[in-house]
């Protein structure tokens, strides 16, 4: 991964309206909570915003462990987002 | 330790207890349970269900989720298997196995592991009808509540 740099992930319907499976972007600059990221990641195009649309359905996960939106991200993080989980 | 794995070939129940049992003494039972595709879906028949995860983050979880139920029970071994990729409906799922010297800890330790599952561990569900047409599955709010119960 390139410094400065986070990876993002997304999952089951998140994946499909978002229309990528994975992606590494460059942090932006203030961005540091979970709640920020998302709202500019929905800033970047259509698909995105349409994915984050319901945020009541989006699940988030920072280094693969379940995070809340005020949960920090720092470069080099993995951040995941997909709909609540339905294992079992 | 828990025995944890996920992958995508079916799972031999009985070669699985062998193995939790093998050279023990101590066990005085085993819970169990195992999950399987139904072949209806809101009263419609399903062709198949596709189960994602997230790679990783899904070992850590059921992990996470093992050895806690081993914590609580002090169990005397535990196995979790999930399968993921394609499923039609009879195939099993998903295998929880709880080792206890006595039958209350085996039998509540696979309740637990089964609900905390469910709720925890990153899978996601997608049924595809006979017709074609297919949709993510909602994750259930009994889910949520049975879960709850072991908090």
């Amino acid at each position: 991964m390139e410094p400065g740099t986070i990876r993002l992930l997304y999952f089951a319907w998140l994946r499909e309206r978002a229309g990528r499976g994975a992606e590494e972007v460059a942090l932006p600059e203030g961005i540091a909570t979970v709640a920020a990221l998302v709202a500019w990641l929905r800033g970047r195009d259509e698909r995105l915003d349409a994915a984050f649309a319901n945020p009541r359905l989006v699940r988030v996960a920072v280094n693969q462990e379940f995070a809340g939106p005020q949960a920090p991200i720092h470069a080099g993080d993995e951040v995941a987002f997909f709909p609540p989980v339905t294992g079992g | 330790m828990a025995r944890v794995r996920v992958q995508a070939e079916a799972f031999d129940l009985a070669a699985e207890v062998a193995a939790l049992t093998a050279g023990r003494t101590d066990i005085g039972g085993i819970g169990c349970f195992v999950g399987t595709v139904r072949d209806t879906a809101g009263g419609r028949p399903i062709a198949s269900m596709t189960l994602e995860h997230y790679p990783g983050m899904t070992e850590r979880a059921l992990a996470a989720i093992a050895a806690e139920a081993e914590r609580r029970w002090n169990l005397l071994g535990c196995t979790v298997i999930h399968r993921h990729g394609r499923l039609v409906p009879g195939e099993d799922i998903v295998l929880v196995l709880a080792a206890a010297s006595h039958r209350a800890a085996a039998l509540d330790a696979t309740g637990f592991l089964i609900d905390w599952l469910k709720t925890r561990a990153p899978f996601w569900k997608k049924e595809e009808f006979t017709g074609g047409e297919a949709h993510w599955v909602d994750a259930r709010e009994e889910d949520e509540a049975a879960a709850s119960r072991w908090e």
